[in-house]
């Protein structure tokens, strides 16, 4: 938009300063005062007291820990995720494409609380899956990791081998390849592991009221962040750039860690942000699947509200001080990264930040 | 209507759009604004629109005799037609045309029946009427145009405002709606401004050209006159190609390249120096020897045959690059090939001083030597 | 694609194939009580007064972002996007506390007879406050996109501003205003951790479906906190698809 605006977008002055001073007062009732508000709460008994009721009481602290432990290990596994679906949806035309592309918002729509439920249903005691891991949990394990390292073969032989440039009847013989590549792998790491007996056996593996569940609970409902910003932006770059490089001789890798990560690195940095505010922030998800056992399962978000139905509102302030901390620094990246992504792509992919 | 601008000065912060601007439009004519990017030609339209206003306190725009400057641009009496069209996409063809008399107030707002009467006549005469339920979106770039020519036209305007109509169009299409748009303005006769960046349809299409550059008024005259008596080097350079060489004017003859001629006008004056002279590519005359005529001695570089004229491309001994189009009848006589020798003679040659005041106009006959045809006064029109 | 599946598709079937070994009294018993339906009907009251609300405050504050200049338009414009940031629980705990008798608001507020805390105003207030930025963030980009010649053209035709706002304007943002509201009633739908701060969760009062899931849960009842999730779910698939028709339906006309 130009600066000057133009005559006939013009309103008159009383209805300009009229409609500014109410959307300012709006906002002000619905987001400033409640934000000022948590500081006056939290640091009404003075800096000692706030400095205690955060970190005096063991059950806050490691409600802190736990939040801390929790949300990079989602936020880390989401990127992961985002960057290869965003690169398969942009690069290849594969069955299921748009089914894919609808999938990833589907955790946007479903309640969180009706996620945490589904994760009660399969890997509770009462659950699909509970007898079982109440049982010998840990026998999937090694599958699991096989699983994992298998998956992670793939996707590094699909960087190198289908970023040649592209002819006919290289597809389907590299295609061969990495599904031999995989299918080895995984029969490797897999015997590695029944053979050494790395994992304990016939013991129960607590996924439901314990950690693992919280991460899974809060994978689900933060996945679609990065991928959502990575997608548009990927489709907006295209391959050609990168077939541009691979024509300029670059490998795969250096085509990938020059073209393809440098052109995305605002997009994901700007879904990590969203990403990462949500999974310190999940409530319902997680307070489903943590069973609320204090000093053990608590994160933040339920630390605050277990202090607040004990009614020390001090403490829980405290608590969401930190929190409201965290989000306005959130806030404050954000800003600075769509500053800095529309300075760079005139037409920015951010227009739609922030939505869903 | 006519229109009359005076004085108008428009600046976007440090830019000025235009510099102390009057113009005046005789009723029922069809005018161009023609200029380069940035001279302030649209900006211009939109002061006379009223969708922008003069800086303060800087001039006036007149309606018949009268200032505007308390009207607002719907108030005004002119139907503006946007470079991009800006139809209203939600709106079906024939709700865009209705559109301005669906907004009146309620005392002079035409009956229903009256309405669909008029836009259905207005559709007619821009030749959509099978096309009235379609949505923007559904047309074609040159339907769309003529639809926001069509509701342009719907609130009867006094005045219509042309921004570019041509300019998103593909060259076809743009040659078939310009002579459908003059047509239409012998038809309906309402006073005409529309700007424009490509001189053909300036030049074809206007009863008066308007020649910009950066915020100014180069020149205004008929079609022939800008084209034949270009007031500024500006013009002259704007309107088609042109060689431009540096000459010297003593003692009453002219020289410029290695050509030498009789000037006696010249010589009442002092000696005029630098001088910067300009020809047309079609005004030279090509022979292939010297026949004694004042002319310009050169080497055929390239040659390009490809359309109705021939293009040459030569190069005098000084260096001085020459281009000139010659007929392809002209060019089988010659038999000429890259490498000729050629005496190239002016017909028509243009002196600028200061590269801005037009000095003389030459008109050099066939076979006489050389005469003088007209000097213009050094101010120029 | 796996990691979807393991991570998506697999919970949703566990819970459509839990809810498929309730019987159909069973399942329909579980989500047709007179507690249900009372918390239905404050799911769905609540959330649509709180769309309804954000749908004027959407286009009130993206009109004044887009159209005026003002100092602290750059920080107006951050602080929207604060409810997606800040954790809901803290979004209800400054809110249960705001308009309690004592509180910053309450004081002024309760004794004028308006109980915020504790009631169905307060749960319709956290869903606003988390519903603000859908609403405001989707009619934002489209009115920033409207063409300002669209405007001079009605204007041109003798069009005052009002009826170029209404007949031109409006008519170009309704879609993004549906969609707004759809996003901000799907999410409120959803809502949980902000409002089990406000609402007190007395039953057939301020209890609203996502709570009586979870107390449904504390109580072991599996099946029946399932049969309500599979209503829940129902409605937000459907949410999810009215949404992306619209989406679809707001270019029909783009040229």
């Amino acid at each position: 938009m130009q600066s000057e605006r133009r005559q006939a977008q013009s309103d008159p002055v009383w209805m300009k300063w009229g409609l500014t001073a109410t959307a300012t007062g709006v906002i002000a009732v619905l987001v400033l005062i409640p934000v000022i508000n948590v500081f006056a709460e939290a640091l009404s008994g003075g800096i000692g007291v706030y400095w205690r009721n955060l970190f005096a009481d063991p059950e806050t602290r490691h409600s802190i820990y736990l939040t801390l432990t929790v949300a990079p290990i989602a936020v880390v596994a989401n990127i992961i995720f985002a960057i290869a679906a965003s690169w398969a949806i942009v690069h290849f035309e594969f069955p299921g494409r748009t089914l894919l592309t609808a999938l990833i918002d589907l955790p946007f729509s479903v309640s969180p609380v009706v996620a945490g439920l589904m994760f009660v249903l399969i890997f509770g005691l009462q659950g699909y899956l509970g007898k079982f891991l109440r049982r010998d949990g840990y026998s999937i394990m090694p599958y699991i990791m096989a699983g994992i390292a298998a998956v992670a073969v793939i996707a590094i032989h699909s960087i190198m081998q289908h970023r040649q440039l592209p002819s006919a009847n290289r597809k389907s013989h590299s295609c061969v390849i990495v599904v031999l590549s995989g299918v080895a792998t995984f029969a490797a790491v897999l015997i590695i592991q029944l053979y050494f007996h790395i994992w304990p056996e016939h013991q129960s593996l607590k996924i439901i009221f314990a950690t693992p569940g919280l991460v899974l609970a809060t994978m689900f409902v933060t996945f679609p962040f990065v991928a959502r910003e990575l997608i548009p932006v990927m489709e907006a770059i295209g391959p050609e750039e990168e077939l541009a490089a691979l024509s300029l001789g670059a490998s795969g890798w250096q085509t990938f860690w020059r073209v393809t990560i440098p052109n995305i690195k605002w997009g994901l940095i700007y879904g990590v942000i969203l990403c990462n505010a949500r999974a310190v922030g999940e409530f319902g998800a997680v307070y489903v699947v943590s069973g609320h056992i204090e000093g053990k399962t608590d994160t933040m978000p339920l630390r605050i509200e277990k202090l607040f139905q004990e009614y020390n509102l001090p403490g829980s302030f405290a608590v969401a001080s930190a929190l409201t901390l965290l989000a306005l620094l959130t806030l404050a990246a954000k800003t600075l990264v769509e500053r800095k992504a529309h300075a760079i792509h005139t037409r920015g992919a951010h227009t739609r930040g922030g939505i869903r | 209507m006519s229109i009359e601008v005076r004085n108008i000065s428009k600046s976007f912060g440090a830019f000025k759009a235009l510099d102390d601007v009057s113009l005046q439009v005789p009723k029922g004519q069809l005018v161009a604004l023609l200029g380069p990017s940035g001279s302030g030609k649209t900006t211009l339209l939109r002061i006379i629109a009223g969708l922008e206003f003069g800086d303060p306190g800087s001039g006036l725009v007149l309606f018949h005799g009268s200032d505007v400057a308390n009207y607002r641009v719907g108030d005004r009496g002119v139907g503006f037609v946007f470079q991009h069209y800006a139809l209203f996409r939600h709106l079906s063809v024939f709700e865009n045309v209705a559109f301005g008399l669906r907004v009146k107030p309620r005392r002079e707002r035409p009956s229903k029946s009256e309405i669909r009467q008029r836009v259905m006549d207005l559709l007619k005469l821009v030749q959509l009427d099978r096309l009235a339920d379609r949505y923007p979106s559904q047309l074609s770039g040159g339907q769309r145009q003529r639809v926001a020519l069509a509701r342009a036209l719907a609130v009867e305007p006094k005045v219509l405002l042309l921004d570019e109509p041509f300019g998103a169009l593909d060259a076809k299409v743009r040659q078939e709606l310009r002579q459908w748009l003059r047509r239409l303005h012998e038809e309906i006769h309402v006073t005409t401004l529309f700007v424009t960046h490509d001189q053909d349809e300036a030049l074809e299409l206007a009863d008066r050209v308007v020649v910009m550059n950066h915020g100014r008024i180069e020149q205004i005259g008929t079609p022939e006159q800008v084209f034949q008596e270009p007031a500024t080097e500006f013009v002259m350079n704007f309107l088609g190609s042109v060689n431009v060489f540096h000459g010297r004017a003593e003692g009453g003859r002219l020289r410029f390249s290695n050509l030498e001629m009789h000037a006696p006008d010249l010589a009442n004056g002092a000696e005029v120096t630098p001088l910067r002279i300009f020809v047309r590519p079609h005004d030279w005359t090509f022979e292939t020897h010297d026949n004694g005529t004042p002319c310009v001695r050169a080497t055929l570089r390239t040659v390009n045959a490809a359309g109705p004229k021939v293009r040459l491309q030569l190069v005098t001994d000084e260096g001085d690059v020459i281009n000139v189009e010659i007929s392809q009848e002209r060019y089988g006589e010659l038999g000429i090939s890259p490498g000729s020798a050629a005496f190239l003679a002016p017909r028509d040659i243009k002196l600028f001083k200061d590269q801005k005041d037009l000095l003389a106009t030459w008109r050099v006959a066939q076979d006489v030597t050389v005469e003088e045809e007209r000097l213009l006064s050094p101010e120029g029109p | 694609m796996f990691y979807l599946s393991v991570l998506v598709l697999l919970p949703i079937m566990a819970c459509f194939f839990k809810a498929s070994t309730l019987s159909w009294n069973e399942f329909w018993s579980a989500v047709w009580t007179e507690r249900t339906r009372a918390a239905y009907s404050l799911t769905f009251g609540a959330s649509l007064v709180a769309a309804f609300v954000n749908l004027f405050l959407g286009l009130l504050i993206a009109w004044v972002l887009v159209r005026y200049s003002f100092p602290g338009k750059r920080i107006m414009d951050s602080l929207v996007d604060l409810p997606l940031a800040l954790p809901t629980a803290v979004g209800g705990l400054v809110y249960a506390s705001l308009y309690v008798p004592n509180g910053w608001l309450g004081r002024f507020l309760v004794p004028l007879g308006i109980q915020a805390a504790y009631s169905r105003l307060g749960i319709v207030l956290v869903l606003i406050f988390v519903g603000l930025p859908f609403a405001v963030r989707t009619v934002q980009p489209i009115l920033e996109e409207i063409d300002p010649e669209t405007e001079e053209a009605s204007s041109s035709l003798g069009a005052t501003r009002w009826q170029s706002f209404r007949r031109v304007i409006f008519p170009a943002l309704l879609p993004a205003l549906i969609t707004g509201f759809a996003l901000s009633f799907a999410r409120s739908i959803g809502e949980y951790g902000s409002v089990v701060f406000v609402s007190g969760n007395m039953p057939y009062k301020t209890e609203i479906a996502p709570i009586l899931i979870v107390a449904r849960l504390e109580e072991f009842a599996y099946g029946e906190a399932t049969a309500i999730a599979v209503v829940l779910l129902v409605i937000s698939f459907s949410m999810l698809v009215l949404i992306n028709r619209l989406v679809r339906w707001s270019r029909r006309y783009a040229i």
